[in-house]
């Protein structure tokens, strides 16, 4: 009874796009005009989203393809989660193709039994699953010199928002047997450079995670299947992924990635080291830089929220450039260091106007305006960027990005 | 009734020999312990003081034939940079509008250098080159910035005694920084 209602109302609507345009129908083949009632695709063993959805990842042309990032489209995410297909990328040298049956983490160093585990072993653990963002510590780095990204996707996308599922690595450490000598942890990948990172053992103890788990699933082959090492709150990069070593030490050992890398280079020439945590963060992602508004009206102004440090507590909004602020709603549940959705009705009256959104965190903390942060840090800090930013909507509706 | 004592005493037993190590036993005794071989194949990650580092040994002039035929390509033939990034030059720059961060300039640990070479490069060819070979390009990558001079060699006691130009060039996190939330310095 549905069904033959439903037919007869897509053949009504069909009815009317041949009655608009005749030769529409004949060039494309529509398969409901040509076989009343026929049958669309059957079921399949792994879905696939709408061929009429086209949001996909942004990456650069890049004569090294296997060292880059690819940008989560933020604009085009609906809820707080990202599909694990539209997560953001970071690779240093590709990913690589691992088999879990053939797969291995050891835990070793000043440990008390240096253990060999399975993918399985891992698996077999009490697991925790929990929401939760992970940003790329040189997210928004351009903006550091210039407010140039012209939407939200190649100025804000190399952030994220997953459920994960894993295993404490508190617990793993527990099986091991930390000697008490031993306050770091050196976590290196299983992809062809062995991507390390030194990581305090406090955080290890606190609130890491072993990662298997992703949106429902394995984690994606891109986030580091079989295993990852999750650190809630912290820069990417020490999320190490394709995770095979974990060794205790007493030092932290200055990887690459952590000396020439992901330091934060201040206007006297000292760079900061292991700045692990993403600062609170938020951006509007309609109306934002691209988009079209249609025209004067009232719209209904959203975008992300986020915080390394714990809940968003609030996400102020300005339409008039900064002169006035105002509380959006912010959506439940709101998750500790995880995407927070904000929302405001907001009425486009045709004039040309600035509009940005800002993030206070529960600890107090507020998302500053870019100047706040060039005044401390200067320009040349390329990680850690999280001021606010402002879009112009145009008088014909278009919104761009705006150099302030 | 038997039954019930027999459990009794092990679980006795059981408690009383758990209950004092349990900071110290695993709880779940998953996975195998891990074997000096596979330890050994995960092959050594390398500390500032050179724990880590294997046996070899490289020289400047060895270290100049195999950056010729391995590294030039990318970083250019006197390592000023191309598609790779410079390895040389911009000491003095970092406070700079225009800081250039290289090897030189910027790296505060030499044995960070043969660990990113061992591990990371080159970067088409990983695992190509052996110790020797990373210990010679580490060593002519440190003289073309003038920190070692053309007839030193490098190895596991030479390297980690290199003190780079920048090595204190690195303070700790001191965010939050910025706002009514930034620390203020005491």
């Amino acid at each position: 009874m549905k069904n033959s209602k439903r037919t007869s109302r897509r053949n009504l609507l069909l009815m009317g796009a041949a009655a608009m345009g005749g030769g529409l129908l004949s060039g494309r083949k529509v398969v409901a005009a040509e076989t009343p009632g026929g049958l669309g695709t059957p079921l399949g063993p792994y879905g696939d989203r709408s061929p009429y959805e086209k949001a996909v990842r942004f990456t650069r042309q890049s004569k090294t393809p296997e060292t880059g990032f690819s940008f989560t489209p933020l604009a085009d995410s609906v809820g707080t989660l990202t599909p694990s297909s539209l997560h953001y990328e970071r690779h240093h040298a590709g990913i690589p193709n691992i088999d879990p049956a053939q797969h291995r983490l050891v835990i070793h160093g000043m440990v008390d039994r240096p253990l060999s585990l399975s993918v399985a072993d891992i698996r077999r653990l009490p697991s925790v699953t929990r929401i939760m963002v992970l940003e790329c510590g040189g997210n928004s780095g351009a903006e550091w010199a210039a407010t140039t990204g012209p939407d939200v996707q190649r100025s804000f996308g190399l952030a994220s928002c997953s459920e994960w599922t894993g295993v404490s690595l508190a617990l793993l450490l527990k099986e091991v047997g930390v000697r008490p000598e031993a306050s770091w942890l050196i976590a290196e990948g299983a992809d062809a450079c062995r991507m390390e990172r030194s990581v305090p053992l406090a955080k290890a103890m606190d609130d890491a995670l072993i990662a298997w788990g992703q949106n429902g699933e394995a984690l994606r082959p891109a986030q580091g299947y079989p295993l990852r090492l999750l650190l809630p709150g912290w820069e990417g990069n020490t999320n190490v992924k394709w995770l095979h070593s974990l060794k205790l030490t007493n030092q932290p050992y200055m990887a690459r990635d952590e000396t020439s890398k992901y330091s934060d280079l201040m206007p006297d020439g000292k760079a900061r080291i292991f700045t692990y945590r993403m600062e609170a963060k938020s951006v509007i992602t309609f109306p934002s830089g691209g988009q079209t508004l249609p025209g004067p009206g009232l719209f209904e102004l959203t975008g992300l929220a986020w915080s390394g440090s714990g809940r968003i507590e609030r996400v102020e909004i300005t339409a008039d450039g900064g002169k006035t602020w105002v509380n959006a709603q912010l959506h439940e549940p709101r998750l500790p260091i995880a995407f927070t959705r904000f929302r405001l009705p907001w009425r486009f009256d045709g004039r040309e106007t600035l509009i940005a959104s800002r993030a206070t965190d529960e600890t107090g903390y507020i998302q500053p305006t870019r100047e706040a942060l060039i005044a401390v840090r200067g320009t040349n800090s390329g990680y850690h960027f999280n001021g606010m930013k402002f879009w112009k909507v145009h008088e014909d509706g278009t919104v761009t990005n705006v150099e302030v | 009734m038997w039954r019930y004592s027999a459990i009794l005493t092990i679980l006795i037993v059981a408690l009383a020999s758990t209950i004092p190590l349990s900071a110290q036993s695993p709880t779940f005794g998953v996975g195998r312990p891990a074997t000096p071989d596979e330890i050994r194949d995960l092959r050594a990650a390398i500390a500032p003081d050179g724990t880590g580092l294997p046996e070899g040994s490289g020289t400047v002039a060895a270290g100049r034939e195999v950056f010729a035929m391995q590294c030039a390509r990318c970083h250019g033939p006197r390592a000023q940079g191309d598609v790779g990034p410079a390895l040389v030059g911009g000491q003095g720059t970092l406070a700079t509008a225009r800081p250039l961060k290289t090897v030189g300039s910027f790296w505060p640990y030499a044995t960070t250098l043969w660990d990113y070479i061992n591990r990371a490069m080159p970067f088409d060819k990983l695992g190509l080159l052996k110790p020797s070979e990373v210990y010679a390009v580490a060593a002519y990558v440190l003289y073309l910035n003038g920190i070692i001079r053309d007839v030193d060699v490098m190895d596991s006691k030479t390297l980690p005694k290199i003190r780079m130009p920048n090595r204190d060039g690195f303070v700790s996190d001191p965010r939050p920084d910025v706002g009514d939330k930034a620390r203020k310095p005491n």
